[in-house]
């Protein structure tokens, strides 16, 4: 039922926000070996690169990013944005991306879990938005449609993002984590399911995948909290991306799926700071959830650069005066598309 | 945040029923005594009336045939279905009780990865007493249950979630497959233990299986009618699916959750393919239209009860699915007498059910 890839059709992104890759790189090497990478350090980040041997790679770092982009919209990329530089210059139509403290899970049996492979099966089987079918993914081995699924839904329709989930330091928010200092995400749910259409959901970017070529403008290094920092309990970018997307996707009748595979979550940072420094982008929420919930994109928009276009549109207009962030969100996405359709198409390789 | 809970999950003993529709016989209850020895059983025995349901010992039952649903209901019966398990719902109307589990005799008490048995009613239980996430789906799934929570980027103004009405189970072993599938996988089982339970998201449509689930009663229960399938009818096998799909348009329309995945019961008996693609037949082809219909429809604002939803949603069944066959003619008038019959009995004058304890009615 699959669409048969190639390895060369896949780039696995990481965005360095800490510099030493090396234990990362080795646990990750029995899967990551066979593919290409595409390693984005964060500009802010002083230290060298330490990255182990072995690997297909190509690195980039602050001096490649203001070649390519121009050092007015570097700013895009700083910190876990970092990563969305990659996924512009990448040639392939298919990415991977973890956060550099994710590591391999293992399953309920034991064994070790290749994400990889489990997010190439997602994106190359269909998904289905329009209607939730009970025994889940209803083309993975062992499973099918329930009784009661219209037929005429069961070709289903292209999935273009993949999110997968983390055992271990589950993506909680600051303040949940804080009140809950020892509670570990063991429980490991063997099933992927499509988000239903017009159900949104916040999609972590800790553990992704998607169609590159379809929906690649659509995962957009927007919101950046006034006290953005390096764990992922300071950020929202990438729920805010998230929801982007599958506002999208929604739009241009693509799937979403969210469940398997694990990634293993190592611990890291403390919670109650990170909530002392920084509990805005919970606040955020309140208005960005109402307004993805309620934005309509117009039939006009047929590809994902439109769409995000739009969506900036309605950003400056609905929530451009409720918050300095939202305005230079819209702003980052317009600068987004633009730099899409210059860069995006044709990529350069990292300078020496 | 949601706050996991040690406490034990209470039993609800007095406030549930087990509404079990049999045609055959009610051996499958041996198996499931420790689990549902404590509670009241509403038997509705399908089929020839003259034929006696033996209920093992010790259970605390009524239980209604033919008979008895033409002498409560009187012309109302009509709505009920015959030579069909759609004639469980006669139980969820008589109940008197706040919740509902029904399952069918062919389910068997089934076994966790580790292999404890699962008590299905409790995690049903559990199901409704939390609350449903309906407005944004939790990637985590149900952020109440022990060890879960809430993702980040899940607004905490939607974290005290809707109302739970329905709480839906699965299957191992056999599982809920139409006839087409059975026929083309003779020998799939359902081996995936997916511990998991998830809302269906509001505006999102699914097919409603009968054979183990659950619901609150006073909230919902108005609609959980099982249509009119079997004897006399041209279609069998779109019971729950119909009452499914009224049900969640009106759980949207109210703000009432849906959740769905565990328990896991254990599926023992494969249908006779064949004689299932006879049932459904005409439901494939009908769900096309029925489908779009309710992804499409909109309930008045005034209608804030299930009954008034639902007798809404009736005459949209007559206007719109009418032209599609005239059986959804007949479908929409039963479930107007439905609910007549459900309001009848229900009300505090209502006709009661004059039964005996421990036994069945007379």
């Amino acid at each position: 039922m699959s669409l048969e890839i190639k390895d060369d059709e896949i780039d696995i992104v990481i965005g360095a926000v800490s510099s030493d890759m090396t234990s990362f790189l080795n646990e990750w090497r029995p899967i990551f070996s066979r593919f290409h990478l595409i390693i984005v350090k964060d500009p802010d980040l002083k230290e060298e690169l330490k990255i182990p041997e072995g690997f297909n790679l190509d690195v980039y770092t602050k001096s490649d990013i203001d070649r390519v982009v121009g050092s007015s919209t570097s700013i895009l990329f700083s910190g876990y944005s970092c990563r969305y530089f990659g996924y512009l210059v990448s040639l392939k139509k298919y990415i991977i991306s973890v956060d550099n403290d994710c590591l391999p899970a293992r399953d309920n049996k034991g064994f070790l879990v290749d994400a990889v492979a489990q997010h190439i099966t997602n994106l190359t089987t269909p998904a289905t938005p329009f209607f939730f079918n009970t025994l889940y993914d209803p083309f993975s081995e062992g499973a099918d449609f329930v009784r009661g699924y219209p037929f005429s839904l069961r070709s289903g329709v292209k999935c273009a993002l993949s999110c997968g989930l983390w055992l271990n330091l589950a993506d909680h928010d600051a303040p949940t984590q804080a009140l809950k200092t020892r509670q570990r995400n063991s429980r490991y749910v063997d099933a992927v399911i499509t988000v239903p259409a017009r159900a949104l959901a916040p999609i972590s970017g800790i553990n992704i995948a998607f169609d590159r070529e379809v929906v690649g403008p659509a995962l957009v290094p927007a919101l950046r909290l006034a006290g953005e920092g390096k764990f992922r309990w300071e950020t929202m970018e990438d729920i805010w991306s998230g929801m982007c997307v599958k506002v999208v996707c929604d739009h241009l009748g693509l799937g979403v799926k969210s469940g398997l595979p694990y990634v293993w979550r190592t611990d890291r940072g403390d919670a109650i700071s990170s909530l002392k420094k920084e509990w805005e982008g919970v606040k955020l929420m309140e208005e960005v959830v109402p307004f993805f919930q309620s934005v309509r994109l117009p039939r006009t928009a047929t590809t994902a650069e439109d769409c995000v276009v739009e969506v900036a549109k309605a950003v400056k207009e609905q929530l451009g005066s409720t918050d300095p962030v939202f305005a230079r969100a819209a702003g980052a996405m317009l600068d987004w598309v633009k730099l899409w359709k210059s860069v995006g198409s044709s990529s350069s390789p990292p300078g020496v | 945040m949601a706050t996991s809970s040690a406490k034990p999950t209470p039993l609800l003993k007095d406030e549930l029923d087990i509404v079990i529709p049999t045609i055959r016989n009610l051996d499958f209850l041996e198996m499931w005594r420790p689990f549902f020895e404590k509670y009241h059983l509403i038997i509705v025995q399908d089929g020839d009336p003259s034929k006696t349901i033996r209920v093992p010992n010790g259970f605390d039952y009524e239980l209604y045939n033919r008979n008895d649903i033409n002498r409560i209901l009187g012309p109302k019966a009509s709505c009920i279905s015959f030579k069909d398990s759609a004639c469980r719902c006669f139980g969820y109307l008589v109940s008197k009780k706040k919740y509902i589990f029904t399952i069918d005799d062919d389910c068997f008490v089934a076994k966790d990865p580790s292999g404890k048995d699962i008590n299905a009613l409790e995690q049903h239980i559990k199901n409704l007493l939390t609350p449903s996430t309906p407005h944004f789906f939790n990637t985590l799934y149900d952020p109440y249950r022990e060890g879960a929570d809430f993702v980040r980027g899940y607004p905490f103004s939607l974290r005290e979630g809707a109302p739970t009405a329905v709480s839906h189970g699965l299957w191992l072993n056999i599982p809920d497959y139409d006839a087409p599938t059975q026929l083309v996988k003779p020998l799939e089982r359902n081996t995936r233990y997916v511990d998991a339970v998830m809302t269906v998201p509001k505006g999102t449509l699914f097919p409603m299986c009968g054979m183990n689930l659950a619901f609150d009663r006073e909230l919902i229960g108005p609609a959980m009618y099982f249509g009119l399938m079997g004897d006399g009818q041209p279609i069998g096998r779109y019971d729950d699916m119909w009452a499914g799909w009224c049900m969640k348009v009106i759980c949207d329309h109210l703000g009432l959750g849906v959740k769905t995945g565990l328990p896991y019961i254990w599926h023992s008996k494969a249908s006779n393919p064949f004689v299932n693609l006879k049932k459904e037949y005409n439901g494939i082809f009908w769900q096309e239209k029925a489908i779009p219909f309710f992804q499409s429809v909109v309930l008045p604002k005034d209608c804030t009860t299930v009954q008034k939803c639902y007798l809404a949603l009736a005459d949209q069944v007559k206007t719109k699915l009418g032209e599609v066959d005239p059986y959804f003619l007949k479908l929409a008038d039963a479930m107007v007498t439905w609910i007549e019959a459900w309001d009848e009995v229900n009300s505090p004058g209502g006709k009661p059910a004059a039964k005996t304890p421990n036994g069945s009615s007379k």
